[in-house]
């Protein structure tokens, strides 16, 4: 594969792009463009987990001055492709979790269209629910393959043998809660309906992939269906199709001619937008006297909607982490009357390598040994689990790096050894991974402008992954021009195909196609274009895919603080070191780990969606109940990367790396609890409640 | 039955005509179009909202519009005066505060309002003397004061240097 | 959001005549408690009236040495005030631990007073509460209740009370001033709040259309050595999973006298009287701190989630305690 081989732009840290527009709050998001004459809907959620609505009265809410349309079951408009049950929207009587759409109200203020939903009364027949996630199930099943498409269960050596005659073992059970995305744009469409064709603004993470289903429900051919989407706060995952844009979807087609804005409330965010399923992982370790691991065992359970299948791929990473002559890893899945999960930032790695690295920790206090020095004496040569040789793999670097930068030298492995006052203060360490993603189908075209400046057009998405800004420094090397000469365009599914925002893709994949792109540019205009000349390219595959394993890897080490009367924990620093190749972009790149980071530390001490049994639903659905760090949890960071140079991966040399701050950093917080009080927590979230003796 | 307020929003005189139940979040946005605060959670459990109302940086979600009306209002756009982006707007744009940007002018706003606040010697949860008519605003203030503004991306960490790189050279008023 | 009417008054009779003839309508002042609640539809009055500006924004210096705070003074004002650092610090934190700085600068000290519990079941009105509409039940009884009561509590209703002030004011012996149709009224902090027992729907003693004009502070010659810790699951902007509220007056290493107010614990400030019976005239020291603190929580009954309230409250007392400058 070419490589871009003069490299200005890439590696510079511009300032975003957006960043005037976002400072000013002139950028505009999904609810936010003027129109005259809106409507506004508000849904009403039904209020038991399973059963059938029986009956609808809305006559209350349609007397209602300002009304427009009381949508329910009965009067929407049929869907063409009903066969998504989580698509299909007013279109039978049937509830398959609580807080499914039943009914919606579009009414020409916002006041109004919320309180006549709540004058709207749904009568439903219910049936008995089923939504506890638990070990002993009797109904656990073995899903087709995982969200991923990777085999539910692999299998390599004999474990149980090896696990039965090894020096050291370990046989823990860690769990994970369900969690929520809560992007801090809650989704929103904006839908209008001419009579023959469909304008969506939309809080997306893929405008194409978004169409695509989307006019496939409604029957609609994809050149009637446009969606904007430049500007997006947040999405982690959770912005992808769901039951909220189909509604707005239909409302716009009853009312015809005028927009309808969609908004979710904070508390509809908990259900029916997807979420990371809880876990309960199973991880037994066995190794030789020499702290050389000869068995692993990852057995994952997790759980899914009756309506949908989705398998969290958390034992996946355990595949590939670690050398050992034998190793099994299992998914089941209880299937249960819930919304549908979903990935959730670094879905698989995140709730799996908070067991396996939590696992780690603990054998090689088994092993004696230091828990940076266990791993790198089981850091494997090749991919153990395709056999292929990584591309490119220097996590024992990041490892040694990190602890030089933290400061791990002089450690005293004992727990409770240290204090401060009434803190008690420990460190951890973990390892992080994130596998080299690229979807296929995006299309960059590029215009030359004149003046030596170009239009580079990809309907790829800024998430708040600094997209807007990176794939600019991309265009400006491929195509050997200054930065500030391209002119990039993205978000609206007038401009050519892109991949989803997703698994880290996005620079890997739109970069690529930017690429090729800029290369075939190059290759009909040379070095002296015409104003309007036009290249267009396809993201080529990878002829390396085949022949190397392709991750990221990275180190986190966190200090932590308990309080001896309280259980408080606080995290004064952490410490990440990556090798993900090469960094387009150091300044965004910095905040996307920082960010993955915060992440991890949400998931370690805060997030926990409590469902009550008895009703099926999120208890704690709202800010105030369910936590994530406020400013004052968020202490130092010590980011670094290494240089990494990687010819495989794509023409840049670059990972992605929007997910892997998630993925050790939960691990490593939670051993340095366990070496701050000697209280190993398997279960999180780390709530003070869970350290008080 | 809609109720005529008047608003100074940025700057400038609007007249409008509000249900009593619209907040001065609603009023903003959908009203007069400005949408500079978000609605992140509309309940006062996040800050998005945040509007320096009569002076004071408030959560615009929680005020009923009928119950302002006269008030005067600074949103992240009136920050910027005559194109020209404020310090604290520079500052985040230098050290990278922002991500998908959504929380961002809530905590744009919402650190100017801080810093008043912090100038006219307001103690926090972490102020140690409590007593002291000064609070030096270390960075452990900044965190505490500015823990009103979630931020999901996790931009805290940058955040902090932003805002005190903007009171360092805000100097006395 | 039920539609309603919004009212002005020229003055506080006035807004309390015009709440009087108005059985279903509610005060509004800050809106920090009252906006939240209107639009979950978990209050829905009918008529709102303003009385944000009608009481004192004040806080006076009482001729006793206490002090008088106005029920409009913010909660941001009454925090940084001088008087209130330097005398009754314990107050200043405890309003400092509370929100955010936002909510802070609209919430009122009338307001804070009266908000209601942040209960997952009150807050949801597809959830049976006794609190919301008697006689449906109580769903934290038996469900996800780690926030919920260990004192006090009926098996109608286990919710606590949400505010950090209302704690200290309680340690302090506030007194809650009022007028209503009835005229004006003194009410000891300790009675304005109720405890649940049989009818959880009535968070306060108040009747409709009495409106919080003022709260005095009573001097205290130690207040000065007081302080308020709040546990919580995050750093900053959350409530508490206890707090505790304490004054300590010591003299040649005994207790001479003390106030303890726990936060979290009950569905109202829960005065510690027994832990405060306890240490008078006891050594200023860990052992008896931690014996005070076992007395009051003797009696706490966990429930399923709730149980680490017990050892964390006793734990949070008695190095509140210990940390006082005077105990040391």
């Amino acid at each position: 594969m070419t490589t871009i081989t003069e490299r200005r732009a890439i590696g510079a840290p511009l300032d975003r792009r957006d960043g005037p527009q976002k400072v000013t709050g002139t950028a505009p998001y999904a609810y936010e463009y003027r129109f005259d004459d809106p409507l506004y809907l508000f849904p009403v959620q039904s209020d038991v987990a399973r059963g059938r609505v029986s009956r609808i009265d809305a006559s209350a809410a349609e007397a209602l001055p300002g009304v427009v349309a009381v949508l329910t079951h009965e009067n929407a408009p049929r869907l063409a492709d009903t066969s998504d049950t989580e698509l299909a929207i007013l279109q039978a009587g049937d509830v398959a979790f609580r807080g499914q759409y039943v009914a919606a109200v579009v009414a020409e203020t916002l006041e109004i269209a919320r309180y006549a939903a709540s004058l709207v009364r749904v009568s439903c027949d219910e049936e008995p629910h089923d939504v506890e996630l638990r070990a002993d199930r009797d109904d656990l099943y073995a899903p087709e393959m995982l969200n991923t498409g990777d085999p539910t269960d692999t299998v390599q050596g004999n474990f149980d043998r090896e696990f039965a005659t090894a020096a050291v073992t370990l046989d823990q059970t860690y769990t994970t809660p369900m969690e929520h995305h809560n992007p801090m744009e809650p989704h929103t469409t904006v839908a209008l309906w001419d009579g023959s064709d469909l304008t969506l603004y939309a809080s997306t993470q893929g405008a194409h992939q978004m169409r695509a289903m989307l006019a496939q429900v409604l029957g609609l051919g994809q050149d009637r269906v446009r969606i904007v989407a430049p500007y997006v706060g947040g999405a982690f995952g959770s912005k992808n199709l769901h039951g909220n844009t189909i509604l707005a979807a239909l409302a716009a087609q009853v009312v015809g001619g005028r927009p309808v804005k969609f908004a979710l409330t904070r508390q509809q965010m908990f259900s029916g937008v997807g979420y990371r399923s809880p876990t309960i992982q199973r991880i037994r370790l066995g190794a030789d006297s020499g702290g050389r691991l000869t068995a692993i065992c990852h057995d994952v359970i997790g759980q899914t909607a009756k309506m949908k299948g989705f398998a969290e791929h958390a034992a996946v990473p355990t595949r590939t982490m670690y050398a050992s002559q034998s190793r099994r890893t299992t998914h089941r899945l209880a299937a249960l009357d819930v919304p549908v999960p979903t990935w959730m930032r670094a879905p698989g790695e995140a709730p799996g390598m908070f067991a396996l690295e939590s696992a780690m920790d603990e054998m090689a206090i088994n092993c004696g040994l230091d828990p940076v020095e266990f791993r790198i004496r089981n850091e494997p040569e090749i991919d153990p689990e395709t056999g292929l040789p990584y591309s490119s793999r220097n996590l024992v670097t990041c490892l040694l790096e990190g602890a030089r930068r933290f400061g791990w030298a002089d450690r005293d492995p004992h727990p409770s050894a240290r204090q401060d006052g009434r803190w008690q203060i420990g460190t951890g360490v973990a390892s992080s991974t994130f596998p080299v993603v690229r979807f296929p189908g995006s299309v960059a075209r590029i215009s030359y402008l004149g003046d030596g400046r170009f239009l580079v057009v990809i309907d790829a998405a800024d998430i708040g992954t600094g997209a807007w800004t990176t794939l600019a420094q991309i265009a400006a090397d491929a195509l050997q021009a200054d930065v500030e000469d391209i002119d990039l365009r993205i978000g609206d599914t007038r401009l050519p195909e892109a991949s989803v925002a997703a698994g880290s893709s996005g620079t890997t994949s739109w970069g690529s196609a930017i690429f090729e792109a800029a290369r075939t540019f190059r290759d009909s205009y040379g070095d002296s274009p015409s104003e309007g000349d036009q290249a267009e390219a396809t993201m080529p595959e990878n002829p390396n895919a085949s022949n190397y394993a392709m991750h990221a890897f990275g180190a986190c080490f966190a200090e932590a603080r308990v309080d001896a009367d309280t259980g408080e924990v606080r995290i004064p620093r952490m410490t990440g070191v990556f090798a993900a190749g090469k960094i387009i972009n150091p300044k965004t790149a910095r905040s996307q780990f920082i960010g993955g980071m915060t992440w991890g530390l949400s998931m370690a001490l805060h997030e926990e969606s409590l469902v009550d049994p008895r009703f099926g639903h999120v208890v704690n659905h709202d800010f105030a109940s369910y936590h994530i760090p406020a400013n004052a949890d968020s202490g130092q960071f010590d980011i670094a990367w290494i240089d990494e140079e990687d010819p495989y991966v794509n023409p840049m040399g670059s990972k992605g790396i929007g997910e892997i701050g998630i993925v050790g950093t939960a691990a490593a917080i939670a051993s340095a609890v366990y070496h701050a009080t000697g209280i190993r927590v398997r279960d999180l979230p780390i709530t003070p409640a869970k350290l008080l003796h | 039955m809609d109720v005529g307020i008047t608003l100074k929003v940025d700057g400038i005189q609007q007249r409008i005509a509000v249900d009593p139940r619209t907040t001065l979040l609603d009023a903003l946005r959908e009203r007069l179009g400005i949408y500079g605060p978000k609605k992140g959670c509309d309940h006062g459990q996040c800050g998005a909202c945040t509007v320096l109302l009569d002076g004071m940086r408030a959560n615009s979600c929680l005020a009923l519009a009928v119950a302002h009306d006269g008030a005067e209002i600074i949103t992240a756009e009136g920050l910027a005066e005559d194109g020209e982006l404020h310090p604290m707007q520079r500052s985040f744009i230098e050290h990278d505060a922002f991500q998908c940007g959504y929380c961002t002018p809530g905590q744009i706003v919402s650190a100017v309002g801080m810093l008043a606040e912090a100038e006219a010697g307001w103690p926090s949860h972490v102020t140690r003397d409590l007593g002291a008519a000064d609070v030096p605003l270390t960075d452990e203030e900044i965190r505490e004061r500015m823990s009103g503004n979630l931020c999901r991306c996790g931009a805290y960490a940058n955040i902090v240097p932003a805002i005190r790189e903007t009171a360092a050279g805000a100097g006395p008023r | 959001m039920k539609p309603f009417r919004y009212e002005r008054a020229e003055n506080v009779s006035g807004a309390v005549a015009t709440l009087a003839r108005e059985r279903t309508g509610e005060f509004l002042a800050g809106g920090t408690n009252l906006v939240d609640l209107m639009k979950l539809d978990i209050m829905q009055p009918d008529v709102l009236v303003d009385v944000r500006r009608l009481t004192s924004g004040e806080i006076e210096d009482l001729p006793d040495g206490g002090l008088r705070i106005g029920a409009a003074v913010t909660n941001s004002d009454l925090a940084a005030d001088a008087r209130v650092r330097s005398r009754y610090p314990v107050l200043s934190q405890a309003l400092l631990s509370g929100a955010s700085g936002q909510l802070r600068n609209l919430a009122t000290t009338g307001g804070n007073l009266l908000q209601r519990t942040r209960c997952a079941y009150f807050y949801d009105t597809t959830t049976p509460c006794n609190k919301r509409e008697p006689g449906t039940g109580c769903s934290a009884l038996q469900g996800c209740n780690s926030g919920h009561a260990i004192l006090g509590a009926s098996p109608h209703c286990v919710a606590t009370h949400p505010s950090d002030m209302a704690v200290a004011m309680t340690a302090l012996d506030a007194v809650v001033r009022t007028r209503g149709p009835a005229g004006e009224r003194e009410i000891p902090i300790s009675d304005l709040y109720r405890l649940p027992g049989q009818e959880p729907e009535r968070d306060t003693t108040l009747e409709h259309a009495e409106l919080i004009t003022a709260v005095d502070l009573p001097p205290l010659e130690f207040s000065p050595n007081s302080r308020y810790r709040k546990v919580r699951e995050r750093a900053s902007y959350a409530f508490a999973l206890v707090s505790v509220a304490a004054a300590l007056r010591v003299r040649d290493g005994v207790v001479l006298d003390t106030r303890i107010a726990l936060g979290g614990v009950a569905h109202k400030p829960w005065r510690a009287r027994k832990a405060e019976d306890v240490l008078r005239g006891a050594p200023a020291v860990q052992e008896s701190f931690r014996a005070a603190a076992d007395a009051e929580l003797a009696d706490a009954a966990p429930l399923r989630d709730n149980a680490y309230k017990v050892p964390l409250a006793v734990n949070v007392m008695t190095r509140t305690l210990l940390d006082l400058p005077e105990s040391r």
